[in-house]
């Protein structure tokens, strides 16, 4: 199947039925077809050998932007697979602006952009942002910042890859027929996709000006805290979370140190959803 | 015709790809982006019209391609200044000396590590002052990997420099010690011409045949495509040189080289139309058929689907690097070391 997310086009394939079927459940949303259509990768699934194809199913993936980090997956962890290769895809191969591993949002034309390392909790905080705090949804994983002194970030919206406790606080504020499987027992424990909300969708072409930069830390039952961030503190940590602004030269260097010097940004540490909520909320009205 | 067709035509005669489609171009993209050729396409393509979204992509590649030259002019300079006070000629080898000439092979080519030649007396102290300047083996001193390095091949471990990560590879020769032919560095250090920040490149016609030898003997036709690009367009430029032809000649005889350098130009001539003297090609043979069968066996994700024919160089190149029992043991160490990461990983 063909289909876009944001700018870039995917080409997915797979012998297996079940991984083709959660990818169609969980991407029904977005702009399909496109047969007449240059894309941008190709991810492709096969069983790492013939026999494999019926005996415990294993899948190997083939893509543009070699995912040999990808270990061979269980059939029936086959979408897991699919998405760590898209990532990898934008990660290593696009270029038309820079990406960061970051979660953004928007309200009106302007966005949040959030950072951190896995598992710091960006994915349950941007699910949160939009499922109960009334923002766009521009994307969990991935940001894609556009190059130049008025640069914006672009929409890279993509299944929310829930994990463990955080799908239980989710399910009870999101739909549940914008839940995809149930995956349990993959190395990152249980992992459940939330679907952005319909309009997240239909919108993936508006951009959005960036007007805060905060960094998240979920630690239990802890008091919320912040502290701003200083330019340079700002520019290392966003550039360490680019999977591709070093090897953009000049315009990437010179986009980045353009945003932190205009957009503050925060540490921010909390111990419950509510905490985390509230402290964007404050920091977002200071952003004015 | 299939992707790989497409795409050797496009780079012989770009005006060739204004009539692709977007599934002709999906195509010609894989097979590209696994040749390591969409940068080298993108220049190529200038000034064609092609599909929009063609050209997204590969303006994308020659961008990514044009920071990575940059980065690799700035390790010249580096690697210069590591090596002035030394007094060790140093050569530039394939993609480091196309950029530090200009020569039209490097347009949109993707440079990532540089290979530097020094004669084999001084390679200890080469390395002795690439160490003070940051770069430091990337093989563990005493592991089978460095100890098979240093005694069997014609470079030392790949350097990696310890803050900017750009890697070295230091070579004395253009083969393996163990490979049959015995190309002569002595010759090559004595024809150097000189570029820039004192370093050297070879002279043509030695850069021509180092790099057919580096496709057609050293190794199993990996990157071919691109080396024979770089064939294509090295010829293309030397060509009109007063008596390039016969200098080439009498040197590929001195290094014991012929047989590659006609099987390169060869196969250049299959693929782009490179141009040559009928008695410098000789007569096609099996190697040459398969090494086509790969070249042109990419399917429309640019995997390569003729397996047999890449086993088969495999083991050419394998055979013609190394003495049979060497191999045996080679080859043997090499599937231990895989074992015991399969064990470890619970595979």
């Amino acid at each position: 199947m063909r289909l876009r997310i944001g700018p870039a086009i995917f080409d997915l394939r797979s012998p297996f039925r079940r991984s083709v079927g959660h990818l169609a459940e969980l991407y029904r949303d977005y702009p399909q077809g496109m047969d007449g259509e240059v894309y941008d990768f190709a991810v492709r699934a096969r069983p790492i050998s013939p026999l494999r194809r019926w005996v415990r199913p294993t899948i190997v993936f083939d893509a543009d932007f070699m995912v040999e980090d990808i270990v061979p997956v269980e059939a029936r962890l086959g979408l897991l697979g699919f998405e760590m290769a898209i990532n990898m895809q934008m990660a290593l191969g696009y270029r038309r602006e820079i990406v960061f591993h970051a979660a953004s949002a928007a309200k009106d034309d302007r966005a949040i952009l959030i950072v951190g390392d896995s598992g710091a909790g960006k994915s349950t905080l941007s699910a949160l942002l939009s499922y109960q705090a009334g923002w766009r949804h521009m994307g969990d994983e991935l940001a894609l910042l556009t190059f130049g002194p008025e640069a914006v970030l672009r929409p890279y919206p993509r299944p929310i890859g829930l994990k463990n406790e955080s799908i239980a606080v989710m399910r009870a504020l999101a739909p549940a027929d914008r839940f995809g499987p149930l995956l349990t027992e993959t190395v990152k424990g249980t992992v459940q996709h939330l679907l952005p909300p319909q309009s997240a969708i239909s919108t993936m072409d508006e951009p959005a000006r960036p007007a805060l930069i905060v960094s998240p830390r979920f630690r239990a039952s802890v008091a919320p805290e912040q502290r701003r961030m200083t330019q340079s503190e700002a520019y290392l940590r966003l550039s360490v979370a680019s999977t591709n602004q070093l090897t953009l030269g000049e315009a990437g260097f010179e986009t980045l140190v353009d945003l932190v010097r205009n957009v503050p940004a925060y540490d921010i540490v909390y111990g419950s959803s509510e905490d985390a909520l509230s402290l964007v909320d404050d920091l977002w009205r200071e952003a004015r | 015709m299939t992707p790989a067709e497409r795409l050797y035509a496009g780079l012989a005669d770009p005006q060739s790809l204004a009539d692709l489609d977007a599934e002709a171009w999906n195509g010609v993209i894989r097979v590209a982006r696994a040749e390591m050729l969409m940068g080298t396409l993108g220049t190529r393509s200038m000034g064609v019209e092609i599909l929009p979204r063609a050209r997204l992509l590969l303006d994308e590649a020659v961008a990514t391609a044009q920071v990575r030259q940059a980065a690799a002019r700035y390790e010249l300079s580096k690697i210069a200044e590591a090596m002035r006070d030394t007094g060790i000629p140093v050569i530039l080898l394939k993609g480091s000396a196309y950029l530090a000439t200009g020569l039209d092979a490097v347009a949109g080519r993707n440079i990532g590590d540089q290979d530097l030649l020094v004669p084999e007396a001084d390679l200890n102290r080469a390395e002795t002052a690439l160490r003070a300047h940051g770069w430091q083996p990337a093989k563990a001193k005493g592991t089978y990997d460095d100890d098979y390095y240093r005694r069997w091949m014609h470079e030392l471990p790949p350097m990696v420099h310890e803050t900017r990560g750009a890697v070295v590879d230091l070579h004395h020769n253009i083969l393996p010690r163990t490979a049959r032919l015995t190309p002569r560095p002595d010759l090559m250090f004595a024809g150097r011409v000189e570029v820039e920040h004192g370093l050297f490149v070879l002279s043509p016609e030695m850069m021509l045949l180092h790099c057919a030898t580096h496709l057609a003997y050293d190794g199993d036709f990996l990157g071919g495509p691109r080396n024979l690009w770089d064939m294509d367009r090295l010829v293309r430029t030397f060509t009109g040189n007063e008596g390039f032809w016969d200098r080439l000649q009498m040197a590929a005889a001195a290094h014991e080289l012929t047989a590659p350098l006609m099987r390169a130009l060869r196969l250049a001539a299959h693929l782009y139309g490179t141009p040559s003297p009928g008695a410098m090609r000789g007569r096609t043979d099996i190697v040459d058929r398969l090494a086509i069968a790969k070249l042109y066996g990419h399917d429309a994700y640019g995997r390569q689907r003729r397996h047999g024919a890449a086993f088969a160089l495999f083991v050419r190149g394998h055979w013609l690097r190394m003495p049979p029992l060497m191999l045996a043991r080679h080859l043997t160490t090499k599937w231990r070391a895989r074992r015991r990461e399969a064990r470890a990983a619970g595979r």
